[in-house]
């Protein structure tokens, strides 16, 4: 028993060790030359672009699932035309960023992981150090980039659309007048909430590709090995999300509020 | 213990201009308790050839990742081109790198790129030359392997045979003067694989690339020894090669981590050791 604790204390460490040297590794990399710029672009369109549709479906349902949840509890404080005050507030501070950040880790997380699992597996990255090339400025730089950057755009994205889908909601299904819906989502939103919501998604985008990378790069065992390195990247990267979120929440409301 | 080696006899009576080109001393590698590499010693002439034989496991592989400086040894020194790099860093090893080729199992062929692409892709990513003059010598180098129709195809339309000869392709595009092959013709059938052979020959003696070339394939390592390239009018042929030039090609044969043998193809076939006798049946 104390063995298996041994084993297990001994590895998490190893994992957390690795993690922080990838991350030394990149940020010196974003920094120093060679840079390779065009590998970047290619990933600020895979990431960024790639996700749009995901991020436009869940940002959509939710804001509209959370006017029909919502209307339902207001309207028995005669509340209904708040309705548009909590979407904004709910969709900038928590489920935007959350729920954008869920989407990336199960779509870009699991890519990372299963793209440079399937590298390490199959060779390709010693190839690449035998040519002269660094894996991690090659490979990680970019992608940790696009998730760093691309991450708060998608989030404004799915903010903005699931705004509009509440609103769709509202007119249509709890009788709202439109301009007392968009009257009540402006109301709703304070400076702070907007800082909040832009500062985490930079967290989360950040924390997800890095996992993904991670997990990649160290992948053993063949393709049963890059099965694994997927769904461990998406685990914990979804983990990481809820959790980097309550941190960075807890954080944030002491600094801004 | 190693086996004392001929080639450091060889190595003293030669020409003090003609250093080794790799040189391993005593080297050792273990990965928790098992025991890859024991006091492995070898040297390697320009131009000449080293052939790593032994059963899966046996460590081959391991030494050329080792010369690459993918992994380090746990003790002994390895030199290339004259120049320690068992103690180098990763930024130092790339300028080490950039005179070394390696011939990957499986090709290791990037897939996402094209032919083209993985062929000249030290050129372009690591080099200054102009995007015109990588794409001559993409063409060139695919042309001397003979598949300049397949520069624009992605690795998955390639059959196995062809990867690896475009692996080799992307080796030598940059005119290292050193080509590791590892395994370069495990899985391919007898046709294939003596195509592939070929370009090995024809690699070392137009280009006067020192190879190192690991394989349990007998028929494969007994060929690029016995055989040379010699240009005859426009076309090559591979002939058997005069005992000079054989013995430029020297085996080893390790065993459990250590070196069973070293010497050329006749005083391998020639050697009473039980291992080998099995080895070579």
């Amino acid at each position: 028993m104390l063995e298996l604790a041994d084993t297990w204390l001994k590895s998490g460490i190893l994992e957390v060790q690795e993690y922080v040297r990838l991350q030394v590794a990149t940020l010196r990399g974003c920094v120093s030359r060679p840079f390779y710029f065009r590998d970047v672009v290619e990933q600020f369109e895979q990431i960024g672009i790639g996700s749009l549709t995901v991020v436009l479906l869940t940002g959509f349902f939710t804001g509209a699932v959370l006017v029909l949840q919502t209307g339902i509890t207001l309207d028995q404080f005669g509340a209904r035309p708040f309705v548009g005050r909590i979407v904004s507030a709910t969709m900038v501070k928590e489920l935007g960023p959350v729920l954008t950040g869920l989407m990336l880790a199960g779509r870009v997380g699991s890519g990372i992981a299963a793209e440079l699992g399937s590298m390490v597996v199959t060779d390709q990255i010693n190839a690449l150090r035998a040519l002269g090339t660094d894996p991690i400025r090659k490979l990680v730089v970019p992608r940790v980039l696009a998730g760093f950057f691309m991450a708060p755009v998608l989030t404004i994205i799915a903010n903005t659309v699931g705004i509009i889908g509440g609103w769709i909601m509202a007119v249509f299904q709890l009788r709202v007048a439109s301009s007392l819906y968009w009257t009540s989502v402006t109301e709703g939103l304070y400076l702070e909430d907007a800082w909040m919501g832009l500062i985490k998604p930079f967290c989360l985008g950040y924390v997800i590709v890095t996992i993904g990378c991670h997990v990649g790069l160290r992948t053993k065992g063949g393709t049963q090995g890059v099965g694994r390195a997927t769904t461990n990247a998406v685990v914990a990267s979804s983990v990481a999300v809820i959790a980097v979120d309550f941190f960075v929440t807890r954080l944030l409301i002491t600094l801004l509020y | 213990m190693s086996v004392e080696t001929s080639s450091a006899a060889a190595v003293a009576g030669r020409d003090p201009s003609e250093q080794p080109v790799i040189s391993l001393d005593k080297v050792s590698l273990a990965f928790d308790d098992k025991v890859v590499l024991k006091d492995v010693s070898f040297t390697l002439l320009p131009g000449h050839t080293k052939i790593i034989l032994g059963a899966s496991g046996s460590g081959k592989s391991t030494i050329l990742k080792l010369l690459l400086g993918l992994w380090k040894p746990d003790g002994g020194t390895i030199s290339v081109n004259g120049e320690r790099i068992d103690n180098m860093s990763e930024l130092q090893l790339m300028k080490v790198r950039a005179d070394i080729g390696m011939v990957f199992q499986e090709g290791a062929l990037f897939d996402s790129l094209t032919v083209a692409e993985n062929v000249g892709y030290k050129l372009y990513e690591e080099t200054d030359m102009p995007l015109d003059d990588v794409r001559r010598r993409v063409e060139e180098v695919l042309g001397f392997i003979g598949l300049a129709q397949y520069i624009d195809r992605g690795p998955s339309e390639l059959s196995g045979g062809q990867r690896r000869r475009v692996a080799i392709a992307r080796a030598m595009a940059a005119k290292p003067r050193i080509l590791l092959y590892d395994e370069a013709t495990t899985g391919l059938d007898p046709i294939t694989a003596v195509t592939v052979d070929e370009e090995v020959i024809k690699l070392r003696d137009f280009e006067g690339v020192t190879s190192i070339v690991v394989t349990h394939q007998l028929r494969d390592a007994f060929y690029v020894a016995t055989h040379e390239a010699i240009r005859d009018g426009d076309r090559v042929r591979i002939t058997q090669a005069d005992e000079q030039k054989a013995d430029e090609a020297e085996f080893i044969m390790l065993k459990d981590g250590l070196v069973a043998f070293e010497g050329n193809a006749s005083e391998l076939r020639a050697s009473n050791d039980p291992y080998l006798k099995t080895f070579l049946s």
